[in-house]
């Protein structure tokens, strides 16, 4: 009789011991979801929804603001192009910084997706005899020109190959995304990218409170992880909504253009069928989306 | 039962040694901690305790990967010639040369580990539970290449061992099979690693067709020099018996490899630098410097020089048969492709990068210290397991001697 007692009190105590253990992990639920969540492109409707619930509380006790997070899919008959006027490119890397500001790159650690490289105009498109690390008191330089380079959004994207763990697609509008909680940072699409366009959050990114852009999308510009990679996303947050990129609203002397390529009538199929265009590597057969022309 | 309680006597034999053994044992483990402590601050802070960046993404954890997956291709490989020459401890060679590959792809997973930026996340790549991008990306070819080879040297060796402790004949046709099919794949997992690199038109300096061919020579250079070495220690401290012929035989296979290696580096080095393309920078990076960029010019040359050493060392037959000679051939030509695999052949890839821009890389010491926690965890198992097999195959540390210890 005790000792079935004693195995009574000790299974009512194991079971308690259970519950308090779940209640007490319970505030790391959380932590748990998070990492149990699935390959984006394999949630529900209401799986994305919830998710995209918990990220707002989770960003506004964070930053004390409040966050508008869309996951808007990408629109019908659309296919976004971008072409840019080397003719007009001043060198100023005001789109530089205007990508940071709207896509929430860390400062600290440095995250640029835009590279702006000054060429010799006497070598032409020549990487070898090229600096990102040009700073005159004014530009342009009279004897070089400048290229800017991001994601160069490939029809036939490297990138998205290597990755084992499809963590990164193209979306029907051609933009390229990544799922930053699916990303587990082996840096192989870094490797395969021929126009340095992925980055790596190699240490804690920190964005200001202050600075950080509320509008978001959840494969565009909310805050990123420490160890996930990230890249140029057409500003995905403004381009599904009709606006322009970042980039192209600064650019101060009209370089950036940006459109839908499906429409005869947009600016980007004009400079196609109107001006000698360029894209970066012909040879690799990456087939970008973002074409550099000679406006002048 | 059986096979936990073989399990139980192994784990009994490695608790006895000599001094030597506890001492190196001992060691081993300092440098695991030291090297811990390197890492846990990389586990905390992030990559950004390595001196990668964005221009070189992949950089000295990803060498010494690509060294291990070399050596554990070798270690099996050499049971051809064994096979072929009729060496007489054929069982022994086949025993230790799994061993090895054992540790060597442990090691070659924790490289890939440490390198990741959120290694918990490993999941999202596996199938089933993840979403596995097979057959496109050629690291999901490698996972199941290296789990593959993984799992059956460690059958291999287990049933091997376990069958002597028990004194039971083993089957052999199951073992020969299971041995034949581990051959291919020590070529497929040093052919599916060139690949990795090769795959990658971004990477000029990788993407010649010459990549996989000179992977497989040259981990057919080091991953021998370890197990020659290993041969003439385990003949001096135990009852193996490897006759001289067999050890020449094997640094002469070495020559053969070595003159393989040679001849398709300068078969890749005259097409880059007499077409002068763009694509010579990388090659000019790593032998000669851009500017005043000559960080790997060091490393180069030092590996170039070592292994043209260790090759006529190796070539005259005076100096082949001769053990001091031999040994400081062997030494060289592992140092020279550790070099060149875990320095000159994934930097250059990076530098400049894709956009000509020149990062300067060098390993930072959180960098080092992982690496030799990675090193000395592997010796540390290599040594355990080889402490089991010496006493199973030479020691006569069997069920029935320990039988016979307990009714005495």
């Amino acid at each position: 009789m005790k000792k079935e007692n004693s195995r009574r009190i000790f299974l009512k105590n194991l079971s308690l011991a259970t519950f308090s253990a779940l209640a007490l992990s319970g505030c790391n639920m959380k932590k748990v979801d998070e990492f149990l969540q699935k390959n984006f492109r394999t949630l529900t409707k209401k799986e994305v929804d919830d998710l995209i619930k918990n990220l707002v509380i989770e960003y506004k006790e964070k930053y004390h603001k409040d966050f508008h997070l869309s996951a808007k899919p990408a629109l019908e008959e659309t296919l976004f192009g971008y072409a840019l006027d080397l003719s007009r490119c001043i060198g100023c890397r005001r789109c530089v910084y205007a990508c940071v500001k709207e896509n929430n790159q860390s400062r600290n650690p440095q995250i640029h997706w835009i590279q702006v490289l000054q060429m010799e105009k006497e070598k032409g498109i020549d990487f070898a005899y090229s600096t990102v690390q040009y700073n005159p008191e004014t530009v342009p330089d009279k004897d070089h020109f400048y290229v800017p380079i991001g994601c160069q959004q490939c029809r036939n994207p490297q990138c998205i190959k290597v990755c084992p763990a499809k963590a990164t697609w193209q979306e029907p509008d051609g933009i390229v995304v990544i799922d930053y909680n699916w990303c587990i940072g082996c840096r192989y699409c870094m490797a395969a990218c021929p126009y340095g366009a992925r980055h790596f959050n190699w240490g804690e990114p920190n964005v200001p409170a202050e600075e950080i852009n509320t509008e978001m999308h959840y494969l565009g510009n909310r805050p990123r992880m420490k160890g996930v990679v990230e890249k140029c996303t057409f500003c995905v947050q403004r381009t599904r909504e009709g606006k322009y990129p970042a980039c192209v609203e600064i650019c101060p002397v009209g370089a950036r253009k940006f459109g839908n390529l499906l429409d005869p009538e947009s600016e980007v199929r004009y400079i196609l069928a109107n001006k000698r265009v360029l894209v970066l590597k012909q040879e690799l057969n990456t087939q970008p989306k973002f074409y550099y022309f000679f406006g002048i | 039962m059986n096979f936990f309680h073989f399990i139980i006597d192994c784990g009994k034999i490695t608790l006895r040694g000599s001094k030597t053994y506890y001492a190196w044992l001992t060691f081993l483990v300092l440098l695991i901690i030291w090297g811990g402590f390197g890492y846990s601050a990389q586990l905390s802070d992030g990559l950004i305790k390595t001196h990668m960046r964005d221009s070189v993404s992949w950089a000295f954890y990803i060498g010494n990967f690509t060294f291990l997956v070399g050596i554990a291709a070798a270690a099996v490989m050499l049971v051809i010639p064994a096979y072929i020459y009729n060496w007489k401890p054929i069982k022994e060679i086949v025993i230790f040369g799994e061993l090895l590959a054992v540790c060597a792809v442990i090691m070659c997973i924790s490289f890939i580990v440490v390198d990741i930026g959120r290694p918990l996340r490993f999941w999202h790549m596996l199938p089933i539970v993840g979403t596995m991008n097979f057959p496109y990306s050629l690291l999901s070819w490698d996972f199941f290449a290296l789990n593959i080879y993984l799992i059956i040297n460690s059958v291999v060796v287990t049933y091997l061992l376990y069958c002597t402790f028990y004194k039971k004949q083993y089957n052999k046709t199951f073992v020969l099979w299971l041995v034949l099919f581990s051959i291919p794949m020590a070529v497929s997992i040093h052919t599916v690693t060139a690949f990795l690199y090769n795959a990658l038109p971004a990477r000029p300096f990788w993407n010649s067709a010459l990549l996989a061919p000179r992977f497989l020579a040259s981990a057919f250079c080091s991953g021998p020099a370890i197990l020659l070495i290993l041969f003439q220690i385990l003949r001096k401290i135990t009852k193996f018996e490897i006759k001289d012929e067999a050890i020449w035989t094997i640094a002469e296979l070495m020559v053969y490899s070595m003159f393989i290696y040679l001849f398709f580096s300068v078969a890749e080095l005259f097409k880059e630098f007499y077409s002068g393309t763009e694509h010579v920078l990388y090659w000019k990076y790593l032998l000669l410097g851009i500017g005043d960029n000559k960080e790997l010019v060091v490393y180069s040359w030092s590996s170039i020089i070592m292994g043209c050493i260790a090759f006529v060392l190796f070539l005259i037959p005076a100096t082949r048969k001769n053990f001091i000679t031999l040994n400081i051939g062997a030494v060289l030509i592992y140092a020279s492709v550790y070099v060149e695999k875990g320095i000159a052949l994934i930097i250059p890839g990076f530098t400049p990068d894709v956009l000509g821009q020149i990062y300067v890389y060098t390993p930072s010491m959180t960098e080092i210290r992982t690496a030799v926690m990675i090193f000395s965890l592997g010796s540390l198992v290599f040594t355990i397991l080889l402490k089991i097999a010496i006493a199973i195959i030479f020691e006569n540390y069997n069920i029935d001697s320990l039988n016979q210890k307990k009714e005495n």
